[in-house]
């Protein structure tokens, strides 16, 4: 579904990834896993077009993404729930969602998707008309997730969904992953959480200092020393 | 003394209410200037200009041309929403990420030049549509039709901005591009087409005051200046960017003006407005409503 290919990118004159070649396969859940600043976030901006790369290819169902202008990049299917959230913090979670909804294709179906997002996240509901500021940080990544999800995309990129949340709620956002995927949706997801995340993932892929250092499923990648040691602590 | 207290009640009465027919027409104005402030970060200090034009454009529609008012109004408002939209892809575009100083200068230049321009273009007489309506009397109170019809017509157009910014998609992405403006494009939303169509909507509430006033006031190239540095510090009083801060503002200085014009000459309404203004300042600095930090 979505392939990179020998990709750089960066931010001015600084470069943070190098060389990347990746791939998600329809239906899949990958996992991209690293330290701090090893270029995660980065790789996941560059996948919708936050950032444009420097050399290298995207593509998306073989469509060329680093061709198509920032904002008709959701409409390859492609949906970013960005680090931090994000979300439009004075503006009800209704607005919110309806952001997600923007582009004249989802438009179409923006009853039956806010029926969606409503019956994963039934708190989204009770709180429709309140600012999405005031909420607490897990109804918060709630209502980013639920207003990617608006765009009825295919891929569904989650950038560090359970930073700051307390771990029983960190639980409930991998829970979440496992019931996004089970309808289908194919996800890509950025962890520190690299315990959890390997629970949910099919794959997942390590990177550090802005390049690929290892790949492989699951089970692979639990057994690799380096990541036993750096990431898993035992 | 009861008689004298009687006609002071209805001098009052009628101050009060030529007040709050000043305020929407100047909540108008705030809101276009707000609008643009709130939304794209820069301050069109050329706003009022830009008001001076449209009344122009009214002027040669309605008595040179012979159309009908109702006929030229869309047409002004239309014009000046183009003006907008051009002065915010001629200027302000290639401006956004310069420092909030070249900006304003930048807009303040474009005031001296429509001010030339109209010098040259249309001479320095003063001008009007040669349209009287009627004075409207209730006991021994009087207040000019126009007066009334601004009014309402300026309640209406800021009710039409309301629903535009509440009801649809592109109002939404107004708002949300306010506070966060790197993202958008993860929503589909093209931010330049957004910043054209808030300019082209901040023009076209400039075009709409030009048709209300035109019906009170003679046009000419300096008429900009008689309201628009209150309209500014309307919109610095009720919080730059505020939407519901300066509406409640243009009300208060509407009335300070009106009731201040009840004591000597309107003149003096303006002093006392500007003071007002000035220990406002000191009390509250970040306007009635205080903004987001
Ligand atoms: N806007 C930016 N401008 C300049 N450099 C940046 C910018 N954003 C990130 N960087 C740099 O790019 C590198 C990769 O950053 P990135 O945010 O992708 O890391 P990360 O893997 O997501 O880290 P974390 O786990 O802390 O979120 C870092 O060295 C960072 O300093
Ligand atoms: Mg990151």
């Amino acid at each position: 579904m979505l392939e990179l290919r020998s990709l750089d990118a960066g931010y001015g004159s600084f470069q943070a990834l190098f060389g990347i070649n990746l791939d998600v396969k329809a239906g899949e859940a990958v996992g991209v896993i690293g330290p701090n600043g090893a270029g995660k976030t980065t790789l996941m901006r560059v996948i919708s077009g936050l950032i444009r790369p420097g050399k290298g290819t995207i593509t998306m169902e073989g469509r060329d993404v680093v061709a198509t202008p920032s904002h008709r990049i959701v409409d390859l299917g492609i949906a970013h729930v960005p680090e931090n959230r994000r979300l439009f913090p004075r503006l009800t979670v209704d607005d919110n969602l309806k952001m997600g909804a923007y582009m004249p294709g989802a438009r179409a179906k923006y009853a039956e998707r806010l029926e969606f997002v409503f019956d994963l996240f039934p708190r989204m509901k009770e709180r429709r008309s309140q600012m999405a500021g005031t909420m607490s940080g897990g109804e918060q990544q709630m209502c980013a997730i639920g207003r990617a999800l608006m765009s009825d995309p295919k891929l569904l990129l989650l950038d560090e969904p359970s930073a700051g949340l307390a771990p029983v709620v960190v639980q409930q956002v991998f829970e979440l992953v496992k019931r996004i995927r089970s309808g289908g949706l194919t996800v890509l997801i950025v962890e520190q959480n690299v315990q959890q995340v390997l629970k949910v993932v099919d794959r997942a892929y390590l990177l550090e200092a802005g390049t690929i250092r290892a790949s492989g499923t699951s089970e692979e990648m639990m057994k690799t020393d380096t990541i036993k040691q750096a990431y898993l602590g035992v | 003394m009861q008689a004298f207290l009687d006609i002071f009640d209805i001098y009052l009465l009628e101050a009060v209410v030529n007040g709050i027919l000043l305020g929407g027409v100047l909540a108008l104005l705030a809101l276009g200037l707000n609008l643009i402030f709130g939304v794209i970060d820069v301050t069109w200090i050329c706003y009022a200009e830009l008001v001076m034009i449209g009344m122009y454009g009214m002027y040669y529609m309605v008595q040179v041309f012979g159309l009908p008012y109702w006929v030229a109004a869309p047409f002004a408002i239309l014009l000046v929403a183009a003006l907008g939209a051009a002065l915010h892809y001629i200027v302000i575009a290639p401006l956004l990420t310069a420092p909030p100083i070249n900006q304003l200068l930048a807009t303040g230049g474009v005031l001296f030049i429509l001010q030339s321009f109209a010098t040259v273009a249309f001479g320095i007489d003063f001008r009007n549509l040669g349209i009287r309506l009627p004075v409207l009397a209730i006991g021994e109170m009087h207040f000019s039709y126009s007066r009334l019809l601004a009014f309402i017509a300026a309640l209406l157009g800021m009710l039409a901005v309301y629903f535009f910014m509440t009801r649809t998609y592109t109002g939404t992405a107004i708002r949300a591009i306010s506070q966060d403006r790197q993202i958008m494009s993860l929503m589909g939303v093209d931010t330049k087409r957004i910043y054209l169509i808030t300019s082209a909507l901040g023009g076209a509430l400039a075009g709409l005051a030009a048709c209300l006033l035109v019906l009170q006031y003679d046009v000419h190239p300096f008429v900009g200046l008689s309201f628009g540095p209150i309209t500014f510090l309307i919109c610095v009083l009720g919080g730059l960017g505020n939407f519901v801060g300066g509406f409640i503002a243009a009300f208060v200085f509407a009335e300070i003006i009106s009731l201040g014009g009840l004591f000597s000459d309107l003149e003096w309404g303006y002093v006392l407005a500007f003071a007002f203004f000035i220990v406002m300042m000191f009390i509250r600095p970040a306007g009635l409503l205080a903004r987001r930090s």
